[in-house]
């Protein structure tokens, strides 16, 4: 083994303009799929808390498949199954716009959706029922009681657990190396294979994952406590 | 929907242990196989660095706590990588894929795994500890004796969701041709090749049944188990279940 020289790969024009493309992709793929992950879990819990049997019943299959087949597994019936399905006009936009980077926000996003709107359901579960009655008898429609009374309490309660599931979300972001996108996991692969340098190229992607995790759970902490309700249970 | 029982027909062993007298063994039984092992390897790993987080003396804390957190923000293909390049170099021979997965798995578990005891033991009350301090035990003898039978007795639903997490991790072997169900889903895509969405169905639906029976499994477990719990206090058992006998310490 060479001596440990991680100059070697920063310094290299290539490398970096590797890893910064892997940076790029994680970020896109991360804060795509979160953005796409937290509309629908919104959507979800909306719809789950309707009184209409139907509507839970199909959540509550939806969270239960996207909960027990694992992410890699979902991504992979993304990227080469529903893929395929496709009617060929969208087939070939898809192909022309990063077929694989757009599959794996919309697969990973679809999977979180899932995590995020069980975590907001439990938070929302935990505030008493009579909050609800009171903000329905004080006239809010339904609708309203959710926006303005419910949803706030509920999300300070869940932001522990979506915190901790954003964190899953931005690492399962590495599964989309499985199916060739070229994010930072796969950037440093290809560096390692490229100049037989596993120890310094993997330690670079492992710093940066791990400030990345470390800055969401810091972001997460002071949220919780910024907004946090003076005497709240 | 088509082909589906087709594609069964024609590739259940495959599926079920891949390739395995001519070649290793894989399909579900090597994912099963390889989460079990991994989470019976990480479980003693788990229980150590739970002990150590908690425990009175720094230099076990820390290096404890740093590993646990480093685990928690790296992605678990990267700690693959890891394990894939390192551990032939620290043992000076090659290693199988089976081997460098159990290998993760058991790092990355054992961390995850640790979380869930070290919240076991922090859930009991604290009377527990003192009491068995004030009876001249000491502090390990309290966590021996005292504190871990219960807790972990209690944490038994959640190990069995980390192990339904276990599972749901060993597709990522996939990565590095490890022989298990993912691995055997795609050599089926790769001979058939026209029938991508009934293949990759199967295989989501193969993992659905497993993992949502398990899912069920903790579910009741957790039920018994805090019935158990409260069944000193002499609670109104709700479902018409016979009130279980108290046989395990209630620490209630």
């Amino acid at each position: 083994m060479k001596d440990f020289d991680l100059l070697a790969i920063l310094l290299k024009p290539e490398f970096g303009a590797m890893l910064l493309h892997g940076v790029w992709k994680t970020l896109q793929i991360a804060i795509g799929s979160w953005l796409l992950a937290m509309t629908i879990a919104i959507v979800l819990l909306v719809v789950r808390l309707t009184p209409s049997r139907i509507a839970g019943r199909i959540v509550a299959g939806y969270v239960s498949y996207h909960r027990n087949v694992p992410t890699l597994v979902q991504l992979m019936l993304w990227y080469f199954g529903i893929f395929s399905l496709l009617p060929d006009a969208l087939q070939g936009w898809l192909s022309e716009h990063n077929a694989e980077t757009i599959l794996s926000i919309v697969a990973l996003g679809l999977c979180q959706a899932a995590y995020f709107s069980e975590d907001m359901r439990s938070g929302l579960r935990s505030i008493p029922a009579g909050q609800a009655e009171a903000s329905r008898a004080l006239g809010h429609s339904y609708i309203g009681s959710m926006r303005h009374v419910m949803l706030p309490q509920a999300i300070r309660n869940a932001v522990p657990a979506l915190v901790n599931h954003s964190v899953s979300l931005f690492k399962n972001s590495s599964l989309a190396m499985a199916i060739g996108v070229a994010e930072l996991t796969h950037a440093v692969k290809e560096i390692e294979s490229q100049s037989f340098r596993a120890f310094e190229a993997y330690s670079v992607a492992t710093v940066m994952y791990l400030i990345f995790s470390l800055v969401i759970m810091a972001v997460g902490a002071a949220l919780s406590k910024r907004y946090s309700i003076v005497g709240a249970r | 929907m088509f082909g589906v029982f087709d594609i069964l027909r024609d590739n259940w062993l495959l599926l079920l242990v891949g390739q395995y007298p001519s070649g290793p063994l894989g399909g579900i039984s090597a994912t099963l196989i390889l989460s079990v092992l991994g989470i019976v390897l990480a479980f003693p790993l788990s229980v150590l660095l739970a002990l150590a987080r908690l425990s009175p003396w720094r230099a076990l804390r820390w290096p404890a706590t740093v590993l646990v957190y480093v685990v928690r923000g790296v992605p678990l293909l990267m700690v693959i990588l890891w394990v894939y390049f390192l551990v032939p170099m620290l043992i000076g021979r090659e290693v199988s894929g089976f081997t460098t997965m159990l290998c993760t798995l058991v790092i990355y578990e054992g961390a995850y795994l640790s979380e869930v005891v070290r919240a076991g033991i922090q859930a009991l009350p604290k009377g527990q500890i003192e009491a068995a301090r004030a009876l001249g035990h000491s502090h390990l003898g309290t966590m021996w004796f005292v504190v871990l039978p219960q807790a972990l007795y209690n944490m038994l639903p959640s190990m069995l969701s980390q192990f339904i997490s276990t599972i749901k991790e060993t597709t990522l072997g996939y990565v590095i041709n490890v022989q298990e169900l993912t691995f055997a889903a795609n050599q089926i895509n790769n001979q058939l090749l026209t029938k991508p969405f009934q293949v990759f169905f199967i295989l989501a639906m193969t993992y659905y049944v497993v993992c949502f029976s398990l899912t069920q499994l903790a579910l009741w477990l957790e039920r018994r188990i805090a019935h158990k719990r409260l069944g000193a206090k002499a609670i109104p058992l709700t479902d018409g279940e016979a009130p279980p006998a108290p046989t395990v310490a209630a620490p209630l």
